[in-house]
């Protein structure tokens, strides 16, 4: 059997995706709460896609990604926030001119927001990527505190601690997979194309990719610029889907990030059906783990919830990921119906024989 | 122009006292950077633990308030050892991007352990003798004792550094390992061993700046550790990372900048600690070795 392209592969996925959601709808089992997580997997997808496009394939170690999202996320709800709940929100002081008078949809706004967060992206990618390993790590990491501090304390642009409440939850299961869908279009096409050989070869060895002729620069640079792009798309969808923006660190700083890398580390680093995975994954464990974080009553005993219990397991589960299974779920691989088919008749062929 | 005299002095103090806490925490981070060439992101929650420690220590086991900090910083140490031996040990062969990613992890498991065991409301650190916080009164000058504390503690803590690595044995393995690991475990030294003694040290040194800390600014909270900690790398890494000195001057540099900028344009104070973070992308960008160059090499 000739190997399947990477377009066959999308195509049957969509088809299988369309067809199970509609078996999901008809069968009613989408409450609102489910719809609500749906969603959220697929936010979770496209941030865990863009960062593995730069920690996975390019292989240099970023932990800005949170400010990207934050600066989506910010750019698209104050274009799509109503004037008159503009008005209401910014009593410290009032939001600086343009913005004030204008609101626009949901879908151009997200393109805004993505934009101006690669605009910042190729902003910090400038400075940043000239250095490399841990050191671009801690630069991209002061550079999203940098960001996060600014919001926090522009009152006029951002509105600063108070935040950002009454943003329209526009984001449906509809907008947020279409936009999974041509992020993973995206960046898969990219991983595929000499582009992403390069890049591969980047992420392996950036010495010897160099004096194969690859400009690693213009390279890394591109990545990170459209990683930002979708970071932030992803924090548009985020805020429209969350409805409430703050600048805490707990909420769009280090934190984020954090999630982030747990996705992409369990998916494998550097696998894009992987980042699914792994966005899959923390989107389930996080909302069952947060069940210790109420009384759960046992066989009539009650046991008391403890907070901060879901994200004490999830950092245990990362650190004995990292030390046993580092290469995670896919590690560098490509889940596809090749390679699922394959494994069917190994095992299959195993039994018969 | 006798204000401004009188408020240089109270700054200059101030400084003195957080750039030696700032300098006490790099030194953490600049050992274990020198010898492992990882970044310990766990290091500021260490700090964050250290204090915690030393709350319990006084208000559950009710210990004298010398003894519980005492005990506080061997126990930290302790946490520090362990650390090592449980998450970077069995990481130590693998491609250096991995430990730092495992350091994170650490770094929120510490965080979010802390919510859960001591919980998530700021407490009041008001478990040391009163007189640290009275006012030493020179005219119109007037300064905190617990500055003056800390300043002595700090240059106190850097003579039995300079001692340990210039004087003893372990000190000349430490800076043999910092250089090659297998010739000098070769040579005869136990480079486990080594690398454990440096955590201990790294951590009770960020064990006593995590309680100074919590006297200076009368609170603990699980999160208190990370914006000191990153600080303390910046400063780190503007001293040089991997040298000693390179975080003592760096840190002292840091503290100043801060209180210095504050004091006089007091209109930037939210954005002080900016500050840190745009100094690090500059000395990052223009050198990136910092003050004092470091060995360094690139295999091809």
């Amino acid at each position: 059997m000739k190997k399947l392209s990477f377009k066959v592969n999308l195509i049957l996925t969509i088809v299988f995706l369309i067809g199970v959601y509609f078996f999901l709808a008809n069968a009613n089992i989408f409450g609102d709460y489910w719809s609500r997580i749906i969603t959220l997997i697929a936010i979770y997808g496209i941030m865990a896609i863009s960062y593995t496009l730069v920690n996975g394939i390019t292989g240099i170690f970023s932990l800005g990604q949170a400010g990207f999202i934050a600066i989506g996320a910010y750019t698209s709800a104050l274009l799509t926030l109503s004037i008159q709940q503009k008005e209401m929100s910014f009593f410290i002081q009032p939001l600086i001119w343009p913005l004030n008078s204008i609101q626009i949809g949901f879908f151009p706004a997200t393109i805004i927001g993505g934009l101006v967060a690669a605009f910042f992206a190729f902003l910090i990618g400038y400075p940043s990527l000239r250095l490399t390993g841990d050191y671009f790590a801690i630069a991209t990491l002061a550079f999203a505190e940098i960001i996060r501090i600014l919001i926090q304390n522009s009152y006029g642009l951002t509105n600063g601690t108070l935040g950002l409440k009454g943003i329209s939850s526009y984001t449906t299961v509809w907008w947020a997979w279409g936009w999974l869908l041509v992020t993973v279009i995206v960046i898969g096409s990219l991983k595929f194309s000499s582009y992403g050989r390069a890049l591969r070869a980047i992420s392996e060895d950036p010495v010897a990719a160099k004096v194969m002729g690859i400009d690693v620069f213009r390279h890394q640079m591109m990545a990170f610029v459209i990683s930002g792009f979708f970071a932030g798309v992803s924090g548009s969808l985020y805020a429209h889907w969350i409805t409430t923006l703050d600048p805490r660190p707990a909420s769009l700083g280090v934190m984020l990030t954090f999630y982030v890398l747990i996705m992409i580390v369990i998916g494998g680093l550097g696998s894009i059906s992987g980042a699914i995975i792994g966005a899959i994954f923390f989107a389930f464990v996080s909302q069952w783990l947060r069940m210790f974080e109420s009384n759960v009553n046992f066989f009539g005993f009650t046991i008391p919830g403890v907070p901060g219990m879901s994200m004490l397991m999830l950092s245990a589960i990362f650190i004995l990921v990292m030390i046993f299974w580092r290469r995670g779920v896919m590690g560098k691989s490509e889940l596809s119906w090749q390679s699922m088919y394959n494994f069917f008749k190994k095992r299959v062929g195993d039994e018969n024989g | 122009m006798d204000a401004n005299l009188n408020s240089f002095v109270q700054n200059f103090f101030n400084s003195l006292s957080l750039g030696g806490l700032y300098a006490l925490i790099a030194v953490g981070y600049t050992m274990v950077y020198g010898i492992l060439r990882l970044i310990n992101f766990a290091h500021g929650d260490i700090f964050m633990m250290g204090t915690y420690f030393a709350f319990y220590a006084i208000t559950l086991f009710l210990l004298p308030w010398w003894l519980g900090f005492l005990v506080a910083i061997c126990i930290t140490g302790l946490l520090g050892y362990s650390i090592e031996k449980i998450a970077y040990r069995p990481l130590r062969n693998a491609p250096r991007i991995s430990s730092l990613i495992t350091a994170i992890g650490v770094s929120f498991f510490l965080e979010s352990f802390a919510v859960v065991v001591f919980g998530g409301i700021p407490k009041s650190f008001n478990v040391y003798p009163k007189f640290f916080s009275e006012m030493l009164v020179m005219g119109k000058i007037r300064i905190p004792i617990l500055t003056f504390i800390t300043i002595i503690v700090t240059a106190f803590l850097f003579l039995f550094l300079w001692v340990l690595l210039y004087k003893t044995k372990t000190g000349l393995a430490m800076r043999a390992i910092a250089v090659d690991i297998p010739t000098t475990s070769l040579m005869g030294a136990n480079v486990n061993n080594v690398i454990s003694i440096t955590f201990i040290v790294g951590s009770s040194f960020a064990a006593v700046a995590g309680i100074l800390w919590a006297m200076k600014y009368p609170q603990v909270q699980p999160y208190m550790g990370f914006t000191p900690g990153l600080k303390a790398f910046i400063a780190a890494v503007i001293g040089g990372i991997g040298s000693i000195q390179g975080a003592i001057v760096g840190g002292f540099l840091l503290g100043f900048l801060e209180i210095m900028i504050v004091g006089f344009f007091p209109g930037l104070a939210g954005y002080r600690d900016v500050f840190a973070y745009v100094t690090l992308v500059i000395i990052l960008m223009f050198r990136p070795t910092g003050i004092f160059k470091v060995y360094s090499e690139q295999k091809v």
